[in-house]
């Protein structure tokens, strides 16, 4: 049971920190894809839209290959006397982060071009620069958008389990998230805990759908 | 105000050298897709225009041969656009701080006169979402005007309207126009708005500008009117002169009188009655024995086709100094029986009369 609380600890922690960096790292990515008219637009959009369809074992090796001792960050990070990524929890949350970007990236660019350029540009007429305007209409007007991303960002980041594996392995306390637990309890025939986590996990994610299409009615995603 | 603008877009191209009043309602005329909205945004600097020249009271805000380009937010302007724009997410009280904060207007000034000219006082701590779109527009008209702009754009801001709202807010824009000392660009594609509120008329078609000159006389001139089609007419301004016992209230102006139904208007003050070609016929010789009350002597200034090959426009002038021009649209087979050539004296009999406001 002790072990379990650890992964639930581990998993809301990481869920937590991810979704703080996502809506700091998503939003001006967001902003700028609904609002730039330059041929990066696509290749962009794709680049950050490919965690969607991708197998999570695809992103989880590629990302050991870059962050490990013989990739160019392993090496980097280590060239400044930082500890190498892979099975540490840093290294699971720069996955993550990866992993979930569209879900969040996409809610907040959906609101941001639901509202137009016209708030905007009345804003402009105020005598509001675009900074200005950025915070003081652009993110007031998105804020359903950004509710979404951030319930669709973490319960994303709570689910993962592939890409976990992949760079985190299975290290209680330190990367055994709650997917990875459950994974351990039926490989060792523990199905009554399994149970319990499972369980759980269906009815945590219920609860937050139902929280998200219930608390939709004004605001327009994906 | 100086204004010449060249930007070209796939299939049209806005291609204008204006100089307008510093002073006044101008009204810029055309059919939509004229490019009369993409004037104005080059005016605001919501468009960059690759050759453009804007200035503004004396204050240059676009010269591309010097690459300077003012962003709007740099300048003193307020717009005001076909749909709500009202924030949101803010009060209508937060609305209207929110462009004062900005321009500087921080000490609140002329906020409680503003609120009573356009009679929003009540609505101050209501979300824009519990106004209608008539109390909308006149939230949005002063937050621009408090941020004390040197110039005032309205973008169409009655298009959006029904005509119950149109008729709420019209007198407000009067209001506007008789007492504000900023200049105003009015983009219309209605000519009542534009016969009711404008002092100067910029026509443009198809991305050109076709005429730019004072309201009376571009309203009554000949080879314009394909611009109005069926609403050519033409604007007089008058003063009220008296109320007669039969419920008529008679209005004056050089070079002749005019009878319309009894208006709540004190003596003395000055109106604007529209004149449509449509209601205007015309006779040789004065009869008394015609119920048309509104009859004036005029002398045949000019004659022009129409888009109806059966009909002709017929420009009048009416006698006297500072007379004003009307329009008379009658059948070409009218015209030839009369004899009507530049030069000859008609009757000009008129059906209606449309006091404006």
């Amino acid at each position: 049971m002790h072990s379990s609380l650890t992964a639930i600890w581990l998993t809301v922690k990481l869920a937590t920190l991810v979704t703080v960096l996502l809506l700091f790292i998503g939003t001006p990515i967001a902003w700028w894809l609904s609002r730039t008219r330059s041929w990066l637009k696509g290749p962009v959009g794709a680049v950050v839209t490919l965690p969607l369809v991708l197998p999570p074992t695809v992103i989880g090796f590629y990302l050991l290959l870059l962050m490990g001792p013989h990739g160019p960050v392993g090496q980097a990070m280590e060239s400044v006397g930082l500890s190498r990524l892979p099975f540490s929890f840093a290294g699971l949350v720069v996955a993550s982060v990866f992993y979930s970007l569209p879900f969040v990236v996409q809610p907040i660019q959906n609101a941001f071009e639901a509202m137009g350029s016209r708030p905007l540009e009345v804003a402009a007429s105020l005598r509001a620069s675009p900074w200005d305007r950025f915070f003081t209409v652009a993110l007031p007007l998105a804020r359903p958008g950004m509710l979404t991303a951030a319930i669709l960002g973490f319960a994303h980041t709570v689910g993962e389990f592939g890409v976990v594996l992949m760079i985190g392995g299975n290290i209680p306390g330190k990367t055994q998230v709650l997917s990875v637990k459950i994974f351990d309890y039926v490989e060792t025939m523990q199905y009554e805990q399994a149970h319990w986590l499972a369980g759980g996990m269906v009815c945590f994610s219920f609860l937050v759908l139902l929280l998200l299409y219930s608390g939709r009615k004004k605001s327009a995603w994906v | 105000m100086e204004a010449r603008f060249h930007i070209a877009y796939p299939g049209f191209t806005l291609d204008v050298d204006l100089h307008l009043p510093d002073k006044g309602v101008t009204a810029v005329f055309g059919p939509s897709g004229c490019g009369k909205t993409t004037l104005l945004r080059c005016v605001a600097g919501l468009e960059r225009a690759p050759r453009g020249f804007l200035s503004v009271g004396g204050a240059v805000w676009q010269d591309e041969s010097r690459k300077l380009f003012f962003p709007t937010h740099k300048r003193s302007l307020g717009i005001v656009f076909q749909e709500a724009s009202l924030f949101p997410h803010l009060s209508v009280r937060k609305n209207l701080e929110y462009g004062m904060k900005r321009a500087g207007n921080t000490e609140g000034d002329g906020f409680d006169a503003m609120l009573d000219f356009l009679g929003i006082h009540a609505l101050l701590d209501r979300a824009p979402d519990r106004l209608s779109g008539g109390e909308r527009q006149r939230v949005a008209i002063a937050r621009a005007l408090l941020t004390r702009p040197h110039l005032l754009l309205m973008d169409e801001p009655l298009a959006a309207l029904d005509v119950k709202r149109k008729q709420e807010i019209l007198p407000y824009l009067e209001r506007l126009h008789d007492e504000l000392s900023i200049p105003v660009l009015y983009v219309s594609h209605a000519p009542d708005e534009v016969a009711r509120l404008a002092d100067h008329l910029v026509l443009i078609d198809n991305g050109q500008a076709t005429a730019s000159g004072p309201l009376v006389e571009t309203l009554a001139r000949v080879d314009l009117q394909h611009a109005f089609a069926d609403d050519a007419g033409v604007v007089i301004e008058a003063t009220v002169a008296a109320h007669e016992r039969d419920d008529l209230t008679r209005l004056e102006f050089p070079g002749g009188k005019l009878y319309v139904g009894h208006r709540d208007k004190l003596p003395g003050s000055r109106v604007r009655c529209r004149i449509h070609a449509s209601d205007v016929s015309l006779a040789l010789t004065a009869h008394d024995d015609s119920s048309i009350l509104n009859v004036l002597p005029a002398t045949v200034q000019a004659v022009a086709a129409t888009e109806i090959p059966s009909h002709v426009l017929v420009q009048l002038r009416l006698p006297g100094e500072g007379a004003p021009l009307l329009l008379a649209r009658i059948t070409e087979r009218s015209r030839a029986a009369l004899d009507i050539a530049p030069g000859k004296e008609v009757i000009a009999q008129i059906k209606a009369v449309a006091l404006l406001a």
